[in-house]
């Protein structure tokens, strides 16, 4: 018996020596908005997230060496692809990783293909990724605008709000929305009375909150996100939109935007995320750890920040089945094979046209009074299945499905 | 109700009154620009910065010493416009007798460290502050809601930015100011301490910014970028008015307000773009800006 023990430790050693033998790099960018409205929900956090995968897959796997760079988009295409260019070509870099603004991700998507590396938009919210543009090195990790659109906007027509007028930041990832959205209303009998397009990062409203009013739309769609939907939301408080009758529907709402508007202004809103950094231990657990590696205590990490976590996690996974990285499509098609397992999002799978399939959940707001401690925000009012919170498979004109 | 260009009359007159409200914002910045680009020669590229850092006083006073709105709106500037002094003391000084780019890039450089300090302390989604209970509510006008907030922004921006202009172009210390300008050496002459009204304009400017910060907290997004969105348009409404001009900043920041206001209504997307073309035509036919001299 004891023979055998040591012979088995033996062959261990053996065989872990034979994998350091052919150690495995991998290099991940964390493509982000470093300083503007989305750095809260993205940014540092989304760093921090992606170094927090990469040291647990390194502790079970010795054999594999992640190392993390991060970068600014600052918003811009170009400014990204410029640095995505230069991380694949000269840094060696593998994996381009969270990419909120789909405008910037549209744009990686395409690179990453054309290079034959991968990206896995943990950040970006067009359901496009995944649809007429997606691509075999494209994995869609957290959200995007059908699911956005399907779990709040169905919720909000069959409680009664079948008017809608939309608030839309004027870039890809509005105008995704507010399309999915418009759909979602029309097919639940709803009307759209008409929309405006803002400019992205606008700091006053009240023009458009005035024509939302002048509309008499029961329900004024925000299709923007950050600190657009924060002003929003803010201004419209001032001008008397909720007294008047009309309610709004955040239609992205990120943790970080009801912690920056607070309860009291956030009170009632209806929105739908995929993870929620208090819905259960595991999460909680998370959440201390990425909290003491950010070194806050008045922050709370986004689905955005879980689905880096996550993405990276089951990305890893696929590399050390494959012992390479260097190869774009076959990490992403191995990704499609292994069924995805981690501890914020649980089981799932990612589909063939890349999206990433997991539950969606539809939260109300709390009222000050009803929240317990800080970071309280949510009461949960439906869970929408995997299959149901996300757009069928066919409806969704990706040639990687039709081919 | 009549129409025009196919807009209800109603939607149109809403549009001016915000207009006019987003207008104070404008003067009152621009307003601080032009008092110490005319009296120092420096472009005070930090001036978004200090906008964003009355916001974040108020905030912080609010936090720590449970100080609201109205202490607020009085506090926050005098100590961001005695940051200011320090400034002027430690750096700017030096800079009086040097292009004016010297000035420009040194405030710049401040601006990204104060906005850099505030993401690296209080992160970029923002802080939550609200209006304070005496000015809640509004009243309807018929045409649109007008909240009394906004109504009180506008009534704050035009006496202050009158007592301003009547300060520096009607009073004799006004008068001081600008023979400093004109001639330092002569003033002196005459027994004014010169470089101490000049650190004391400075710090006016930035308290002025300060202030405009102040009365944003409620209604804009308390957050480190607030100023940088806010302080290129305010160029350009500088810019437009004629560097240096204290009526100029005033009547043009309430008027690209206005003409920013209607862009809203009749082509929204273009509506952060409007000013900057307005500044082109204007540097095409008047170089000096509309209500310049010419150097």
């Amino acid at each position: 018996m004891k023979k055998a023990l040591g012979l088995a430790v033996l062959a261990a050693a053996l065989a872990s020596g034979g994998a350091n033998a052919q150690q495995i790099n991998v290099k991940v960018g964390v493509l982000t908005d470093m300083s503007s409205l989305y750095a809260d929900a993205t940014g540092q956090g989304s760093v921090t997230a992606a170094k927090m995968a990469a040291a647990d897959f390194m502790k079970d796997h010795p054999n594999v060496k992640v190392d993390v760079v991060s970068g600014d988009h600052q918003n811009k295409p170009d400014v990204g692809s410029a640095l995505a260019n230069q991380w694949f070509d000269a840094d060696h870099v593998d994996l381009i990783v969270d990419v909120p603004n789909s405008g910037v991700a549209l744009a990686i998507s395409q690179i990453a293909s054309q290079k034959n590396k991968v990206f896995i938009g943990s950040g970006p919210a067009s359901s496009d990724l995944t649809g007429a543009k997606c691509n075999a090195n494209t994995v869609h990790w957290t959200y995007d605008t059908w699911m956005l659109a399907n779990g709040t906007g169905k919720a909000i027509v069959k409680t009664g709000g079948d008017t809608w007028f939309f608030l839309t930041s004027d870039y890809a990832f509005g105008h995704a929305l507010e399309r999915d959205t418009s759909a979602v209303v029309k097919a639940n009998g709803g009307k759209v009375l008409g929309a405006v397009r803002h400019p992205l990062n606008t700091s006053d409203f009240s023009s458009f909150l005035l024509q939302a009013q002048a509309s008499k739309a029961k329900i004024i769609g925000l299709a923007n996100a950050g600190g657009d939907t924060i002003n929003a939301i803010k201004q419209g408080a001032e001008f008397g939109i909720v007294k008047g009758g009309q309610k709004f529907a955040g239609l992205l709402v990120f943790a970080s935007d009801v912690n920056a508007l607070g309860l009291k202004t956030a009170e009632g809103l209806t929105l739908t995320e995929t993870w929620y950094w208090d819905m259960n231990d595991a999460n909680r657990a998370w959440t201390k750890r990425w909290a003491a590696e950010m070194k806050t205590t008045s922050k709370y990490p986004t689905m955005n920040h879980a689905g880096v976590y996550a993405g990276v996690t089951h990305y890893l996974k696929a590399v050390a089945a494959l012992k390479s990285a260097a190869d774009g499509k076959a990490v992403v098609a191995e990704m499609k094979k292994l069924p995805t397992d981690d501890p914020l999002f649980g089981k799932g799978t990612v589909r063939a046209d890349g999206r990433k399939m997991h539950p969606a959940y539809l939260f109300e707001v709390k009222s000050p009074a009803e929240s317990k401690h800080p970071g309280d925000f949510y009461k949960l009012r439906a869970t929408i299945p995997a299959d149901e919170a996300f757009r069928p498979l066919k409806d969704g004109n990706c040639p990687l499905v039709k081919g | 109700m009549f129409e025009i260009f196919g807009i209800p009359s109603a939607a149109l007159f809403g549009q001016l009154l915000i207009g006019l409200i987003n207008g104070s914002f404008y003067a009152l910045l621009s307003l601080g620009l032009a008092v110490i680009f005319g009296m120092l020669n420096i472009i005070n590229f930090s001036h978004g910065a200090q906008y964003m850092m009355g916001a974040f006083a108020a905030y912080l006073l609010l936090q720590y010493s449970g100080l609201g709105y109205w202490p607020a709106l009085v506090i926050a500037p005098i100590l961001v416009g005695a940051t200011g002094i320090i400034i002027e003391r430690l750096f700017l000084r030096y800079l009086y007798k040097l292009d004016h780019l010297y000035g420009l890039l040194l405030t710049f450089g401040l601006a990204l460290i104060f906005e850099g300090l505030a993401r690296n302390e209080f992160g970029s989604a923002g802080l939550p502050y609200t209006v304070p209970d005496s000015l809640r509510g509004g009243r309807n006008l018929g045409f649109m809601f007008l909240p009394n907030y906004r109504a009180w922004v506008i009534v704050a921006s035009l006496t202050v930015c009158l007592g301003t202009w009547f300060v520096i172009e009607r009073t004799r210390l006004g008068a001081y100011l600008r023979a400093a300008t004109e001639n330092p050496t002569l003033v002196r002459a005459f027994g004014i301490n010169v470089p101490r009204m000049i650190t004391l304009t400075y710090g006016f400017g930035v308290a002025l910014a300060a202030f405009a910060g102040v009365m944003a907290a409620p209604i804009y997004n308390v957050s480190p970028q607030m100023g940088s969105e806010l302080i290129i348009v305010v160029f350009a409404v500088v810019v437009i008015g004629g560097m240096g001009s204290i009526l100029g900043a005033i009547v043009t920041g309430f008027g690209l307000g206005v003409i920013e206001g209607l862009t809203k209504v009749f082509f929204p997307e273009a509506s952060n773009t409007v000013i900057f073309v307005i500044m082109a035509i204007v540097l095409l036919v008047r170089p000096a800006g509309l209500f310049g001299r010419r150097g």
